[in-house]
């Protein structure tokens, strides 16, 4: 038996009490909370496409992949599908992309610059779109997104300045303006505070957990819009020592993840 | 062909359709002859990166179709920025697969094409010329009318094409390099290399073969035509140089690199990179 990495396990304990066979882990940083939190979009997606954009999400992705959601389809972020490994096994150029999100068999994770309560997303400028005071990507696929397949949003830092009342321009749909669109579905937004979904009778954002170390009162005060908060909320998951492994050694040795979240 | 010659077609107020993909296989060469020209007015239809950045810094661009503009490696395009921030051109933004269902439309003479993109965004309030169309069939949806994006003229960039206009690419994705060509009056190839019409499938397949002869005018043989986009193969972005672009003023980048013929440039870019390593 072997896990992943190749690397044989440790033999199943008898004895709780027996001291672990290895090395113990440093407990999870931040970035870690926040990569499980992006896995977890993935669970149990079956054999779609998953788009990670961004970091965190890409290691998320590729984790996801490893463990829990093995038929998840990755790119190389150009034109092939591979392998957690880097394995080609398959080809899907940009035009073909296209025809699979409209086919629905994906789940994307885009950032925002913006994103309102409803899940509006803007990526394309701030102001006024006649003549932004700031030019940003465009609107890129996220129309074609958000209505054809399932869609979440990763946003490293929280703040007003992103979660606002309402965005400059609408890029990806939110919950109030999709129209009853067949196959519109915004699963969760996970932020460096906490991972945030649309379980309300209205469909606006609710806080679904915080990131172990936030306080309620801190997300409520980076955040524009009044938002949705259960009596009680949950702290996000921990990691197992298998993921932590995982991560730190096999997908992200560089930890290149602690760039895009600090702490 | 050359350049220049292809660029002597083209005029001011012409729809204009530029192949490649960000900072991907961008038709670099023929942009730098547009350059040299006189050509204005022009309405651009592409998959922005720098061809925009750098025909909106020279202010001859009235009206750009596009889902977005960047340098890839760099995320935003810096001149097609700030054209945007001084009001300095039109836009028609769209989104990816409402571009893609847009040359297909045109590429088979069709008004438009029904598309499940756009609704509900603001692409809808920024484009008040958009229509939708209902399904006639029971399921009775109502979908994005995406008009057909004809144009005028196309320029693209390959890796091989032969005399007569069969183009070849050798990389992993062929972008939307023969929609363009099949959406335009007239496109104009230019390659890295023109070859005999044998030599295109001698070592490759002939799925390669991207582009057909009688949608083409004009074949340009332009080595490191695409540069300082990618072109793989033959060669990846030249990202020190691609950053220099992005952080100098317009005006600097255009007096060092831009005032001559394609020969120029390319010594200009070679003398710049060995002093940038004597640094």
């Amino acid at each position: 038996m072997s896990d992943i990495t190749g690397a044989p396990l440790p033999p199943p304990t008898r004895t709780p009490l027996l001291p672990p066979t290895r090395t113990p882990l440093l407990p999870p940083t931040r970035a870690e909370y926040c990569v499980i939190a992006c896995a977890e979009a993935w669970r149990d997606a079956g054999e779609i496409l998953a788009s990670p954009m961004g970091l965190i999400p890409s290691i998320g992705a590729r984790l996801a992949r490893c463990t829990f959601s093995p038929d998840l389809l990755l790119t190389d972020g150009e034109a092939l599908l591979v392998g957690p490994d880097g394995t080609v096994e398959g080809w899907l150029p940009y035009r073909q992309h296209l025809t699979l999100a409209a086919g629905g068999r994906r789940h994307v994770m885009m950032g925002a610059s913006q994103i309102d309560r409803y899940g509006n997303q803007n990526i394309s400028c701030i102001g006024d779109w006649a003549r932004p005071a700031r030019q940003l990507l465009g609107v890129r696929g996220a129309p074609v997104n958000t209505l054809n397949h399932a869609t979440s949003y990763w946003i490293p830092k929280h703040s007003r300045r992103v979660f606002v009342e309402k965005v400059d321009m609408v890029c990806g749909v939110g919950n109030d303006r999709a129209g009853g669109a067949p196959f519109h579905h915004l699963a969760r937004v996970v932020s460096g505070l906490g991972v945030f979904d649309f379980a309300t009778p209205d469909r606006s954002m609710r806080l679904a957990s915080l990131h172990p170390g936030v306080t309620v009162e801190e997300v409520r005060e980076a955040t524009a819009f009044p938002l949705a908060v259960p009596d009680e909320v949950p702290y996000t998951r921990d990691p197992t020592a298998a993921e932590l492994r995982l991560i730190r050694e096999v997908i992200d040795p560089a930890d290149t993840r602690s760039r895009e979240v600090a702490g | 062909m050359s350049a220049d010659e292809v660029v002597s077609r083209l005029e001011s107020g012409m729809t204009l359709g530029i192949g490649g993909w960000g900072s991907r296989r961008k038709p670099m060469s023929l942009v730098r002859a547009l350059l040299r020209s006189r050509v204005t007015d022009l309405t651009v239809v592409s998959c922005g990166g720098p061809d925009i950045g750098m025909l909106a810094a020279a202010g001859r661009i009235r009206t750009l179709v596009a889902a977005f503009a960047t340098l890839d490696s760099i995320p935003l395009e810096p001149h097609y920025r700030a054209a945007r921030e001084r009001g300095a051109l039109e836009l028609m933004e769209i989104d990816e697969a409402m571009f893609l269902w847009g040359l297909r439309a045109a590429a088979n003479r069709l008004p438009f094409m029904p598309v499940r993109a756009g609704l509900g965004s603001d692409v809808m309030r920024v484009n008040p010329g958009l229509r939708t169309v209902t399904s006639p069939y029971e399921d009775g949806e109502t979908l994005v009318a995406m008009p057909a994006l004809r144009l005028d003229a196309a320029l693209v960039h390959v890796s091989r094409a032969d005399g007569r206009g069969n183009g070849q690419y050798l990389g992993p994705d062929p972008y939307f390099d023969d929609l363009f060509c099949e959406a335009a009056e007239a496109a104009y190839v230019s390659c890295e290399r023109i070859v005999d019409t044998a030599e295109l499938t001698k070592e490759t397949a002939p799925q390669t073969l991207l582009i057909k002869r009688h949608t083409v005018a004009g074949v340009v043989e332009s080595p490191r035509g695409a540069h300082f986009t990618s072109c793989v193969p033959d060669y990846g972005r030249d990202e020190a140089f691609q950053k220099q672009y992005a952080t100098t003023s317009w005006a600097e980048f255009a007096g060092r690199f831009l005032d001559g013929d394609e020969h120029a440039y390319q010594s200009a870019v070679r003398d710049w990179h060995e002093e940038a390593a004597h640094e």
